[in-house]
């Protein structure tokens, strides 16, 4: 198995008229993700090279049966798409789109939690479980089906990370982008613990960066409810304080959610710690060993 | 977006938030002006930066002038202003570099009872605005904070609805705050949460925040930084940035739609993505060398994005080496490549450039920098790189 998303998942995107959901759209499709429509309001009937497009979210479940969708619509309306995610049901909602406002977030994240629905992002590469289903804006042929969980605030960073546990044969379960903003829908928790339920997680890889407690957090839940063995990396040793490093939720602010910290809660937890980026893979290598004795 | 405590003040004036009379100068005859206009009394001159500290804050090769002075006379007036207007002021928050004071605020002074803190930041872990009170106003709240945090009380509250009637009770209860002045809190606080929330902000900061002989509730201070995702709805906040208050060569990049943070190490770093970003720098300094910024070119970088990078980069005089890590995803290293020999024959390169790609179209990418006449140390993996690029600027 796999978390999440997998070879059943039937995907939309929001926005797939611009010139963003329409590249990334078909990049799914061409990995092998069922494609299955997409939503533009106003441009329902048209279709993108034989992606059916629809007015609604409603409309497009109801005609598709879509259970997963990536989101590239603008800042402004990017709380709203969600939201109309939520209500017609979509279990995951990944939201791509980078600069959506903190408010909004406050706003969307009550009412995605308060749902069925799992929001991945916003600001995020998206989710891929290898050779069954990619959602989002990663280069697919870097992964690799296999068994560790790949979790992420960052991007590119992800990329590197999964092109180490592929060169080392180890492969990957399923990666989720968590996203760079402040408040993100997914945090590292909920995903330790699906990692933990699923049997083709062997391990798991999660990779934080400066700013707020979430892997703090997550080194505390882990230390009580994870068996599975547990590395990870955390970017921004070398990061001054109060300077946005790029993502918005990437900043040391009140001489809090420095790396220091947070590879100290980390290692406290029995989590093998990366110490460049590097060595990643190598590090998730380690957490198997240790646990193997 | 960070702005000035007196542009933080007007907008507070306009939105309910009591604040004093005040007037910005930015010459000593505006200020002994603005001084007479508030009435001449006690006035309080405070330099205009985006830092706090500024209290305790000294002028560079002036240590006996303070960044915020309290003044009786016209003279005092003349005096504060010249001894800051066009001044570096060096306060806690500024570094060691300080800032000039372009502005003073020349504010009318108030009967001070009590002086107490309050500030409303984003708690990411609660996914909610969280309103902090303390007693311990006109002091480092960090400090407060770290030292004695039973003394910050906190009250959440939900953007739509704003600051509850009772959650104003609760946080009265524990600042002891009781009578007229409890009236005075229960419009204060809400006003200052819907402030918060209406302008979108990251930050809203009153340090002090007085209580007056007469039980009126004032502003003394503001500090306001406004979350930048935001302000597609607030154009007209826009003309309130001041562009002298940042460093010239992050406005810059920022306008090319790049994000760089400028450091004091002597190794340039041209990234896509801030993960890969940070960590760049990271193993940098894990090999013993120094980074001289932070730069994030993103995901959808092209040959203008690409130049202007290696331009800012290479105006750094710290600068003695570049370091380009690019991890290919849907910026593919071709482009990448490409991009690079352009912006050499724009730019010209006058120090090492150590290139490590990998990812999407990795090869023809490679090939492409191999077959040009660009001089470039080619690096294998991060380890790699971060060793030549080290090796080649020591």
């Amino acid at each position: 198995m796999s978390i999440l998303v997998d070879g059943n998942t039937k995907v939309i995107c929001q926005g797939i008229t611009g010139n963003a959901g329409t590249f990334h759209s078909l990049g799914c499709r061409e990995y092998g993700t069922q494609m299955v429509g997409g939503v533009t309001p106003g441009k329902g009937g048209q279709n993108v090279e034989g992606i059916p497009v629809f007015d609604t979210v409603e409309e497009a479940v109801g005609e598709t049966g879509a259970d997963a969708t990536m989101i590239f619509v603008p800042p402004p309306f990017t709380a709203d798409a969600i939201l109309e995610a939520v209500d017609a049901g979509i279990a995951v909602i990944c939201a791509i789109t980078e600069g959506v406002p903190v408010v909004d977030m406050v706003r969307v994240y009550e009412k995605v939690r308060a749902s069925q629905s799992v929001l991945i992002g916003p600001n995020c590469p998206g989710v891929i479980t290898p050779g069954s289903c990619k959602i989002g804006i990663m280069p697919g042929y870097i992964h690799q089906p296999g068994k560790v969980g790949v979790m992420s605030r960052s991007g590119t960073l992800t990329y590197e990370a999964v092109w180490q546990t592929t060169n080392l044969g180890l492969g990957q379960s399923t990666c989720v982008g968590l996203g760079g903003d402040p408040i993100v829908g997914t945090s590292f928790i909920d995903l330790l613990q699906r990692y933990q339920e699923d049997d083709q997680t062997e391990a798991i890889l999660m990779i934080g960066e400066i700013g707020g407690s979430a892997e703090e957090e997550a080194a505390a839940f882990a230390k009580a409810n994870v068996t599975k063995p547990v590395a990870a990396f955390i970017a921004g040793r070398t990061a001054p304080p109060g300077k946005r490093m790029g993502h918005a939720g990437a900043i040391i602010s009140g001489g809090k959610g420095t790396a220091e910290e947070k590879v100290a809660a980390l290692e406290d937890a029995g989590i093998i710690v990366a110490p460049t980026p590097a060595d990643m893979g190598d590090a998730v290598v380690k957490a198997i060993a240790k646990a193997n004795g | 977006m960070k702005i000035h405590e007196y542009q933080a003040k007007e907008l507070f004036r306009q939105t309910g938030v009591p604040v004093l009379n005040g007037i910005v100068a930015k010459t000593s005859e505006e200020a002994v002006a603005a001084y007479e206009q508030l009435g001449g009394q006690i006035a309080v001159v405070k330099s205009q930066i985006h830092a706090g500290g500024r209290g305790k804050g000294t002028v560079e090769g002036n240590p006996g002038q303070r960044g915020v002075v309290v003044c009786k006379s016209v003279d005092e007036v003349r005096d504060a202003a010249e001894g800051l207007l066009g001044k570096t002021l060096v306060t806690i928050q500024t570094g060691p570099e300080g800032k000039t004071v372009n502005q003073i605020f020349v504010e009318a002074g108030c009967d001070i009872a009590r002086e107490l803190y309050l500030g409303i930041v984003l708690d990411r872990a609660a996914a909610k605005p969280v309103l902090m009170a303390s007693t311990e106003g006109g002091v480092e709240i960090e400090t407060v904070a770290e030292e004695t945090p039973e003394l910050i009380h906190k009250e959440h509250f939900d953007p739509a609805v704003g600051l509850e009637a009772y959650q104003v009770r609760k946080l009265c209860k524990k600042l002891g705050i009781s009578g007229a002045a409890a009236k005075a809190a229960s419009k204060f606080m809400p006003a200052v949460c819907r402030f918060f929330v209406d302008y979108d902000c990251s930050l809203a900061e009153i340090n002090p925040l007085v209580i007056t002989g007469d039980d009126q509730m004032i502003a003394l201070d503001a500090k306001v930084t406004f979350d930048s995702n935001a302000m597609f709805r607030h154009r007209d906040l826009l003309e309130l940035r001041d562009l002298s208050e940042e460093e010239p060569s992050e406005v810059k990049a920022s306008e090319s739609g790049l994000s760089y943070v400028k450091l004091e190490g002597n190794i340039g770093c041209l990234v896509n993505g801030a993960g890969l970003a940070m960590s760049t720098m990271d193993i940098i300094k894990y090999h013993g060398g120094q980074p001289a910024n932070f730069l994030d070119v993103g995901g959808g970088a092209n040959t203008e994005q690409v130049t202007e990078a290696f331009r800012i980069l290479l105006s750094d005089p710290n600068c003695k080496g570049v370091l380009v890590n690019i991890f290919g995803g849907i910026a593919r290293c071709t482009t990448i490549a490409s991009a690079l020999i352009e912006a050499s024959k724009v730019v010209g390169f006058n120090v090492p450039l150590v290139v490590r790609l990998e990812g999407t179209e990795v090869e023809q990418g490679r090939k492409l920098l191999a077959d040009s006449d660009v001089d470039i140390i080619g690096a294998s993996d991060i380890t790699d790189a971060a060793k030549k690029i080290v090796a080649a600027v020591s």
